[in-house]
């Protein structure tokens, strides 16, 4: 009797452990904990170490827990000195204000050179829409680096844009446009480009025409329909495209290191200097951290965009 | 809309495409020059391609790259495809919001910090746990492999959305079990934006600069690490060839997808109607 019932209770147990959908916790976690590993994680790692010292070491980094062997005590040591440096040192403070405002006003002229596109190809006949939408799309496929390139090819002191300057007549003698803050801002509105269309496009595709129809049937002259009903409509395009575009432009480092001068200050370069070439680990990550809290809020708002879209 | 502002739209638009393609063709051209000064015109030439092919240290960084770009790829369809079925096809679980909010991050992420994270990451485990010893391919992989699974998350996931869920529906009202589902019904249904999250997690790892120089170890160098050391010493005339061939073979197979998927649509057009 008693065997059978703990058989019984064992099948019972088996059963019960069958319900449990193990497929579906594995589909759930595979994905989840790689993400964790290896893009979570490393932030709090980034976070761990700006609040170390830099030193002579490999890794070139103090530890925040150390065991003193003399004195036999555990020694827990945060610096905050990294983040009261960067708050104290012009420079940092500078090369985040200019980076800011280097990405918004790229921001602003990549809207301005996007929408005419955008809605060109939202109200072209379905096969031309698919060779401009393929005309878009390429240039997104083909090598940033080499898009960037192409720019320093163009814009040197012989290159074609000062030969045509000059063949024109606008200019007698080259001007220096490479390595200036003017072809920082070209190579950002050039790359970035496809990311400012795409989304609008899609919100201007959606749009009812109908309604620009009604309001200049209703007397509206056509500046004001696009300012009172297009532009409302495509809202969401609008931001979306202005986020894809400023978050990473705000970290850029290959456009300002291959386009810009020495004194273009933006703080993806300043990052990349401070470890590749300062070699101070910490520092490096005290910026990054503090680059994230200034994006931050705009990535949350595009999760959040994303979200209603679904 | 009426005609006159057409007009001016067109010109506008047009405009931005000049914008967008001038740079491109006048790299490829340059790419031709007999010239060593890049910007003079000395006659056409193929001379710059041959000495690319013959460069040792471009040949063995494409290599690497393309070694690369291929597993990224792989790794990062196969995770992103299971992101992307869990946050559009599962019902809420705890940690949806944060899955969803690590999937949609890395797309915006500046380079610099991604690369200096993963990178700080590779230090500590080696020194907690002796892997990964050192950096190299592997590390590179799994930076590549997670900035691209996001990409590959966000297509199948849209596409996921797009799909009518009638079909899944009327698969498991008939008794299919949820991985004959998955295989039988979901995977050949998504198969088409796997292939596009495939490629383009293949394009952007062969491009990738910013993380590759952060996570590479030294003798690891990628193609884009290489051009960059190359260029950022002014201009020069191999890298406008590697640039035309690069742009070439990417332009080919964009154009092969799209009319690929125009006939594809016009095919289903015919079906539906």
């Amino acid at each position: 009797m008693m065997g059978e019932t703990t058989l019984a209770r064992g099948a019972y147990g088996l059963a019960w452990l069958k319900k449990i959908p193990l497929g579906r916790i594995a589909v759930i976690l595979v994905p989840m904990l790689w993400l964790a590993a290896f893009f979570f994680i490393p932030f709090l790692v980034v976070f761990k170490i700006s609040l170390s010292e830099a030193a002579i070491a490999i890794p070139p980094y103090s530890p925040l827990l150390q065991w003193d062997s003399s004195s036999s005590y555990l020694t827990f040591s945060l610096n905050f000195g990294n983040y009261l440096y960067l708050f104290e040192s012009r420079f940092y403070l500078d090369a985040y204000l200019s980076s800011v405002k280097i990405a918004a006003i790229s921001t602003f002229f990549a809207l301005l050179i996007g929408f005419p596109i955008a809605y060109l190809i939202a109200r072209s006949r379905p096969t031309v829409r698919i060779v401009l939408l393929a005309l878009v799309i390429l240039p997104f496929w083909t090598s940033f680096l080499l898009r960037v390139y192409a720019w320093m090819v163009l814009l040197r002191k012989d290159g074609l844009v000062n030969d045509i300057l000059l063949m024109t007549g606008i200019i007698d003698q080259p001007i220096q446009i490479l390595q200036t803050d003017f072809a920082v801002y070209l190579g950002i509105v050039y790359t970035y480009l496809p990311f400012m269309i795409l989304p609008l496009y899609a919100s201007l595709e959606k749009m009812d025409l109908s309604l620009i129809d009604a309001a200049q049937d209703l007397g509206a002259k056509p500046y004001q329909s696009f300012f009172l009903v297009t532009l409302p409509l495509a809202k969401a395009g609008i931001i979306a495209g202005c986020l894809l575009v400023f978050i990473p432009a705000v970290g850029e480092y290959v456009i300002p290191a291959l386009l810009g001068g020495s004194d273009t200050l933006m703080i993806g370069r300043v990052l990349w200097d401070e470890f590749f070439q300062n070699r101070d680990w910490p520092m490096a990550s005290a910026v990054a951290v503090m680059m994230l809290i200034v994006l931050v809020i705009p990535i949350m708002f595009i999760r959040n965009s994303n979200k209603e879209a679904e | 809309m009426k005609q006159g502002s057409s007009t001016a739209l067109k010109m506008m638009s047009g405009a931005g495409f000049v914008f967008l393609y001038a740079p491109i063709i006048a790299l490829i051209v340059y790419s031709f020059n007999d010239s060593k000064l890049v910007t003079v015109w000395g006659g056409w030439s193929l001379k710059w391609y041959v000495e690319l092919f013959s460069n040792e240290q471009i040949m063995s960084a494409a290599w690497a790259s393309l070694k690369i770009a291929f597993i990224s790829a792989t790794l990062a369809s196969v995770l992103g495809t299971l992101a992307g079925f869990v946050l559009s096809r599962m019902r809420k679980f705890v940690g949806k919001a944060m899955l969803s909010g690590w999937v949609t991050a890395p797309l915006v992420m500046p380079e610099v910090i991604t690369g200096l994270s993963l990178l700080l990451l590779f230090v500590f485990l080696e020194n907690v746990f002796g892997w990964p010893a050192g950096r190299g391919l592997l590390t590179v992989v799994i930076a590549h492999t997670t900035f691209c699974l996001a990409y590959v998350a966000v297509v199948v996931q849209s596409r996921l959305a797009s799909l009518d869920e009638t079909l899944e529906e009327a698969a498991m009202d008939l008794g299919a079990k949820p991985a004959s589902l998955f295989f039988l019904i979901t995977l050949p249904l998504i198969s088409p934006a796997i292939i596009a999250g495939w490629l383009l997690a293949f394009t952007l790892s062969l491009d990738d600069l910013v993380i590759a120089s952060f996570v590479s170890g030294p003798g690891n160098s990628t193609l884009p690490m290489v051009i960059f050391s190359k260029v950022r010493l002014g201009v020069t005339p191999e890298v406008n060839a590697l640039a035309t061939l690069m742009i070439v073979a990417v332009s080919m197979a964009v154009i092969a997808a799209i009319v690929i998927m125009h006939r594809q649509s016009r095919y289903n057009d015919k079906n539906n109607h």
